[in-house]
């Protein structure tokens, strides 16, 4: 699979019980469905739905998306850096097509 | 039997549907309530505990940067179950839903929300004893998001 079109920030490593703050964005039209072509021809549907974080395999983020998020859908948020794990970050848009991106995360 | 002129009838109630269908109505107050009312399972939604950040003005309505925080210690026994945005203006009043625990440690989220219009939006905070809390904020936009086939 080719390489998500995805940018995380995020640091590498963090204390144990600090809060580690994540920015996300994937590259996405976040098609509303509500446009027209220059024809005249309604363009489908398509937004990213879910996207999910885990983090060393347990779900510590879930987001509903609806067509009121911008075009590449932008995420800030944080979690405690409780042990040296990976963290998997999932987007799945309407047309089922999955992005994934994982980035380890060093708990000194 | 088809006749001509059913024929006819149904031409012309396909060209009116045509007219009408490509212009999405903006959500009025009653779909807002709606929204919310299908979240809180209409339980009551108190002001406070909620910030809700978001320029007065936008300029530009496809991508407004917004930041929900709340006001919880985040442990197990009291965090926020979850983070909504809604807007009573967009064709769909729900922008949004962030689902959170205890681990995410800071209970504060930020995206770039799509506005159809000024409007009041709003962000509702659903916490781990089941109540919700709720702030809201007017923002002027400049250039709307095109939802009318612009």
């Amino acid at each position: 699979m080719a390489r998500a079109p995805v940018r995380i920030s995020m640091p590498d490593e963090a204390k144990k019980g600090e809060i580690v703050d994540i920015k996300a964005i994937l590259r996405h039209p976040m098609e509303t469905g509500y446009r027209v072509d220059n024809v005249g021809k309604k363009i489908p549907r398509n937004i990213v739905t879910d996207m999910t974080v885990t983090y060393g395999g347990v779900e510590v983020m879930r987001w509903k998306l609806q067509p009121g998020v911008a075009a590449n859908p932008f995420i800030g948020f944080s979690t405690v850096a409780i042990e040296t794990g990976e963290l998997v970050f999932t987007w799945t848009d309407d047309t089922g097509q999955v992005f994934r991106e994982s980035r380890m995360l060093t708990v000194t | 039997m088809t006749t001509r002129r059913h024929l006819l009838i149904g031409g012309g109630a396909g060209l009116v549907s045509l007219a009408i269908a490509p212009l999405p109505v903006g959500a009025t107050e009653v779909l807002f309530d709606e929204a919310l009312q299908s979240l809180t399972n209409g339980a009551e939604v108190k002001a406070g505990r909620v910030t809700l950040t978001i320029p007065g003005i936008a300029e530009n309505g496809l991508s407004v940067y917004t930041t929900v925080a709340v006001d919880s210690p985040m442990t197990e026994a009291d965090h926020v179950r979850a983070i909504h945005i809604l807007s009573p203006r967009n064709p769909i009043a729900l922008i949004s839903s962030f689902h959170l625990g205890p681990r995410a440690g800071r209970p504060k989220v930020s995206t770039s929300i799509r506005l159809a219009g000024s409007q009041e939006v709003a962000a509702v905070a659903e916490m781990s004893d089941g109540s919700f809390w709720k702030d809201s904020k007017k923002v002027i936009v400049t250039i709307a998001a095109c939802i009318d086939g612009g």
